[in-house]
């Protein structure tokens, strides 16, 4: 948390992407709301329904990211065979990534609520007191898929993370982020239902809806990230002990898919 | 007076990858306050060896004790009295020195670490450059800085692989110097690497060669050479290399 700590407070290019792009992707779909909401004439509000799915989801990825970037710095820094050479533990390691993630995806979080807010009308009450359990479901799979995708770096070399960017992109159309999990062909849902982030905006959808969510399902969601979460943590300490067995670590500024 | 209690101890160390055989069944101590060198040609084991040490690489067999602490079993236990400098493990270069210094010290659990770090930025002459980013030094500082680090948590075993390797030999006289100003405190044993012959006969008091992945010689880098009928350390090491087979080993 203190090496992330310099390095953003040092660095503009470390600063700017903490927020810039979630204020942009509010002020564009803010606008594109608006329009909707010009544009239709079924008095349906677009803002808590578009306008708040991006954020959540920008959240989810905020999160994800901000384990990932934590980790990207060791890679980019070769800095492995100094840190893994220390006492510190390998479950230290993934504590210090998750706190680190926890602080900047706040700032995004806290950056998306004002902007969607103050200049699109977006009001969190809308989602009552169940904004907290969809938060909380989408930081948990967020730090999943952060562990896990360091954990694919980790046994498939520095080239690997071109393989990580593009994994919010592939998750959201089963996601169900702007579209309700109905709209998806059947064998698309199957993998809806494996993701707990389709609970939350299928919930959140039936809250703008006017219907009560489905606490059951909601829980399962959560269920599902907790288990994805043990699951990456599995994963990065197998990818880990892998390293250790082949002298990966040791090797790591080697630019190669071993 | 000083006793020469074990520092490290390693116990018939294996490692084979896949069909590659990289250190074969080696045992040797370093004992508190003693400088020993692990020579050998490029390939020979070295690094694997070092690597090894540090809990970066699982062995295929053997045990690494580090003062008594078992590395393997306990890791991080074992760590916490180790520290290393090796010229292919820079520091962070988008960190400065400073930052460096506090970040590892915080890992390596070192108290009082603001006044531990002053200390150290005055020993290795790197004060001038206590802001200054790790990755604009020159070779030399950043050796310095590396030094520095592996000496943040008053290590009991200290790895060096390489350290002088790009350095002039100004600079390297004077990290020789802060090694044997480290070891003459009597706290702590060092293992060495280097391919400076000259550099091992002055500093180490014994020295250990390897060849494709065993200890084929161990002696004292004074006597070394005469007693195996060369003239210098650097010749026992060109024949070690070339052939290990006229000295009736490897």
């Amino acid at each position: 948390m203190l090496r992330q700590y310099y390095l953003i407070r040092g660095s503009l290019s470390r600063v700017l992407p903490l927020f810039a792009w979630v204020a942009m992707d509010m002020v564009l779909w803010g606008f594109i709301t608006t329009y909707l909401n010009t544009v239709t004439s079924s008095g349906f509000n677009f803002v808590p329904m578009l306008l708040g799915a991006v954020l959540l989801w920008d959240f989810q990825v905020r999160v994800m990211q901000g384990v990932t970037m934590a980790f990207f710095e060791d890679v980019w820094s070769r800095n492995f065979l100094n840190i893994f050479a220390t006492p510190l533990s390998i479950s230290d390691y993934l504590v210090g990534l998750v706190l680190s993630s926890v602080l900047t995806s706040l700032i995004g979080l806290v950056v998306m609520l004002v902007l969607a807010t103050t200049f699109f009308g977006l009001s969190f009450f809308a989602y009552g007191p169940m904004l907290l359990p969809f938060l909380l479901v989408l930081f948990l799979f967020g730090i999943a898929l952060g562990v896990l995708c360091s954990g694919i770096v980790l046994r498939l070399g520095p080239a690997a993370e071109w393989f990580i960017w593009p994994v919010p992109a592939l998750i959201s159309p089963f996601a169900g982020v702007f579209y309700p999990l109905s709209t998806l062909p059947r064998w698309m849902q199957y993998v809806s239902y494996l993701l707990p982030p389709s609970y939350v905006f299928e919930g959140m959808r039936t809250i703008i809806s006017g219907g009560a969510v489905s606490e059951s399902a909601l829980l399962r969601g959560g269920c599902l990230a907790a288990f994805y979460i043990l699951f990456a943590c599995w994963f990065f300490m197998r990818m880990y002990k892998h390293a250790v067995h082949t002298g990966l670590i040791a090797l790591y500024s080697a630019e190669t898919v071993s | 007076m000083l006793v020469k209690t074990k520092v490290l101890s390693v116990k018939q160390l294996h490692k084979k990858y896949r069909n590659v055989l990289a250190v074969d069944d080696i045992s040797f101590d370093v004992g508190r306050s003693e400088i020993v060198g692990l020579l050998g040609p490029n390939g020979a084991g070295k690094t694997t060896t070092i690597n090894m040490i540090l809990g970066v690489l699982q062995p295929s067999s053997g045990t690494v004790l580090i003062e008594g602490v078992d590395v393997e079993a306990n890791r991080s236990q074992a760590l916490e009295s180790t520290n290393f400098a090796a010229v292919y493990a820079p520091l962070p270069g988008n960190l400065t020195v400073y930052q460096n210094l506090r970040f590892f010290g915080l890992l390596y659990g070192v108290r009082n670490l603001t006044k531990r770090i002053d200390a150290l930025l005055e020993q290795f002459e790197i004060k001038p450059f206590r802001d200054a980013k790790s990755g604009v030094l020159s070779s030399g500082e950043q050796t310095r800085l590396s030094l520095a680090k592996a000496m943040l948590n008053r290590p009991r075993l200290l790895l060096l692989d390489e350290p002088t390797a790009s350095l002039d030999p100004a600079a390297a006289q004077d990290v020789r110097a802060k090694i044997l100003e480290f070891v003459a405190q009597g706290t702590g044993g060092v293992l060495w690497t280097s391919h400076n012959m000259y550099e091992v006969e002055e500093v180490c008091d014994r020295v250990l060669f390897l060849s494709r992945g065993k200890i084929v010689l161990e002696g004292n880098p004074k006597t070394l050479a005469r007693e195996h009928g060369k003239e210098t350390l650097e010749e026992l090491f060109i024949t070690v290399a070339r052939e290990p087979l006229t000295l009736g080993v490897g």
